[in-house]
């Protein structure tokens, strides 16, 4: 993935609670098999009328939100289905970083994997934003991961939670598989100890002539 | 003495690998369960980085979200389906991994087939890229949803990254009435917590009312705990767990079966174990449960009003707004008698042979009512061949319903199976999402018993009035 270090973009703000990821992409535009393409399909039944024409009043279709990186959203965004679908569209669309007061936990994890950065802000924040950003629609707002704040046009500085190793893999663009695999003797040994107590496949386990034969 | 532990404890403690300060813990996984739909990015993952799968044996891959479930000799008609499928059967071959394929009698959706088969065993870890994993835990197993880079990180390593949730125990006490199911419990407690309430926590789920129900119920429950926002809903392995596995195709037998059931014995919560919060609910006062919105919180009493959104916080105006505005309904209104176009039975919610059972008590020498569509989906081919055997697919189709072969079929609407935009469906699975079930379709969420009655009259109905 894509180093994340800073960001300062014009911002789009959705005030919906309890965004779900079957919002961001529905279902049927999991059949693909690869990662790529989900942008054009980003809130699909929100955004498009049923023959396909954009829907005017939907925020994501005003001329003026283009290019826009960063999302304002309302509070526990990407809960329900944990199809990572969700970030790989967002980010597919342009976004770089969603703000909300709370963030869903499969979302979240599925978002610090891909370099789409979840920044967390307390209600009060929350709310200037969104009347900032309806009073200004060229609104900008700065992100430094490093330190952790957000930064508004005042001036003003917020500070928002993140864990010290999905920040440092987020600065450096590092997969999280990495990690894991520097831990390959760790696992080695477990698994020795452990042993296959609980390998309920394996064919010592059971009676697998009583399955029904393929 | 130790320090008294949770079931969810027990089983985090001893599948932590590596615990580094100030990184998340390296969790080793029993079992991992792969579907079609979020799996071929993480096999390409593997390609494109020269990594195989490292252990294929505790690896089971099946089909179920994109597959019809029309019947088994039509040919797949949706050609990008059918090249996810394809995909899925040269990803088993080429990695090793045994697939439960198309035309397996095995084959049903993930979480049904898992307990099934006798896989799903007490003190595992369990994942699956699937949201809904967390139905395994009703075994007393921590089992959780994960995205596909994860994936792809157990694929290649076995293990997962992994911070500490928190513990949240539901205490149900009492015992349920008649007309009143398991899947009313977990609506009323989504109802009452929230769906993002559960957010950083484990579910167990413990008391009285939760120990005098059936395994097939208590998945259930702990199906629906993502619904809340826990990724991994519990309940403590008892006798009733045992006997269910017991004799299971891939359940230890003899003298291993004795070692496992005494180690299993261990694993329920000790006595003076803390729980960082806890809620309680009485079954005694639960009717039947309903949503009226566009997600599982949005659920009330099936004989209660609407809520009105002029008679909520300010904060909660806008979503519920929308959500009604979405679902045609209006606030301080009975949703009572209101009319039905579908009913769904089926997903990894409500589709086991007794959810089966239930509906079919109710419908048997009766008809579905004239202008309802009725769906009958199994949630695997043996639920199906059992439920046959016991001639449920009789009375079904006798009552004019569709009966059909097994898959996550309406509950995902990416396979044929859907409403029209504006249609009504009461449906058995888990989510009531704008969309979820096809475009423009409006779901509510109910139990079995609720969506057969429903289905009689044509109309949201409280079974309690129908039966004998």
């Amino acid at each position: 993935m894509e180093p994340f270090t800073t960001l300062t973009s014009r911002v789009v703000a959705i005030e919906t609670t309890d965004i779900d990821t079957d919002q961001i992409i529905p279902a049927r535009f999991l059949k693909t098999t690869t990662k790529i393409g989900l942008g054009k399909n980003l809130f699909a039944d929100w955004r498009y009328e049923e023959d396909g024409t954009p829907k005017s009043d939907f925020v994501l279709n005003q001329p003026e939100v283009q290019g826009v990186q960063i999302l304002i959203a309302g509070d526990n965004f990407g809960c329900g289905s944990s199809r990572e679908h969700a970030p790989w569209a967002l980010m597919d669309y342009g976004f770089q970083a969603i703000v909300s007061t709370s963030f869903a936990d499969i979302f979240r994890n599925n978002s610090l994997k891909n370099g789409l950065l979840p920044v967390i802000v307390d209600e009060d924040t929350h709310q200037q934003i969104m009347s900032l950003a309806e009073e200004d629609p060229n609104l900008e707002l700065s992100i430094d991961l490093a330190s952790q704040t957000l930064t508004l046009p005042d001036g003003r500085q917020i500070e928002f939670p993140i864990d010290t190793f999905s920040k440092t893999c987020m600065l450096e663009g590092l997969d999280q598989l990495g990690y894991l695999q520097k831990q390959m003797d760790q696992i080695l040994k477990f698994e020795e100890s452990y042993g296959d107590r609980v390998n309920t496949l394996s064919p010592s386990s059971g009676d697998e002539r009583r399955e029904t034969r393929d | 003495m130790s320090k008294p532990r949770t079931l969810f404890e027990k089983i985090w403690d001893q599948h932590v690998v590596v615990d580094e300060p100030g990184n998340p813990a390296v969790l080793y996984i029993d079992l991992h369960l792969v579907h079609e739909v979020t799996s071929p990015q993480a096999f390409q993952g593997l390609r494109d980085k020269g990594l195989t799968v490292r252990r294929p044996d505790k690896t089971l891959a099946t089909m179920d979200h994109s597959i019809p479930t029309t019947p088994l000799d039509v040919p797949i008609a949706d050609a990008i389906a059918a090249a996810q499928i394809r995909k899925m059967e040269q990803n088993c071959r080429e990695f090793g991994i045994r697939l439960f394929g198309m035309d397996s009698p095995n084959r049903g959706i993930v979480h049904v087939i898992g307990p099934e088969h006798g896989l799903t065993q007490p003190g595992m870890t369990i994942v699956c890229g699937d949201s809904h994993t967390s139905t395994h835990g009703a075994f007393g197993a921590l089992a959780f949803g994960i995205g596909t880079s994860e994936v792809e990180h157990v694929l290649a390593s076995q293990t997962l990254l992994q911070r500490k949730p928190k513990t949240f125990e539901i205490r149900v006490n009492g015992r349920l009435r008649p007309g009143v199911s398991s899947k009313d419990i977990i609506l009323a407690v989504i109802a009452k917590n929230g769906v993002g309430g559960g957010t950083g926590y484990v579910f167990e789920y413990t008391g009285e009312a939760i120990r005098s129900l059936s395994m097939e119920e208590r998945m259930t429950i702990c199906n629906m705990s993502i619904e809340g926002g826990a990724r991994a809903g519990m309940i403590a392995p008892d006798e009733t767990t045992f006997a269910y596995i017991k004799g299971k195709p891939h359940a230890p037998q003899g003298q291993a079966w004795e070692e496992a059931v005494a180690l299993w014995r261990t694993l329920p919560t000790d006595e003076g174990a803390v729980y960082d919060r806890v809620m309680e609910l009485d079954a005694n006062e639960l009717t039947p449960m309903i949503t009226y919105g566009t997600n599982p919180g949005m659920g009330m009493a099936i004989n209660a009003e609407i809520p009105d959104p002029m008679r909520v916080t300010v904060s909660e105006r806008p979503t519920l707004e929308k959500a009604l505005t979405y679902m045609g309904l209006e606030g301080g209104k009975p949703l009572l008698g209101h009319k039905v176009d579908v009913v769904f039975l089926g997903s990894c919610t409500n589709s086991r042979i007794s959810d089966l059972r239930l509906a079919a008590g109710l419908i048997e020498g009766k008809r579905v009512a004239d202008g309802v569509r009725m769906m009958v989906v199994p949630g695997s081919q043996q639920v199906k061949k059992q439920a046959e055997q016991e001639g449920l697919d009789r009375i079904f189709r006798d009552a004019g319903a569709d009966w059909r072969e097994a898959g996550c079929s309406m509950c995902i609407a990416m396979n044929g199976d859907q409403l029209s935009p504006g249609e009504y469906a009461i449906s058995t699975s888990n989510r009531n999402f704008e969309g979820r079930q096809g475009k423009g379709g409006r779901t509510f969420l109910a139990s079995p018993l609720t969506a057969a009655a429903s289905a009689l009259t044509g109309r949201v109905t409280d079974v309690r009035t129908i039966m004998e």
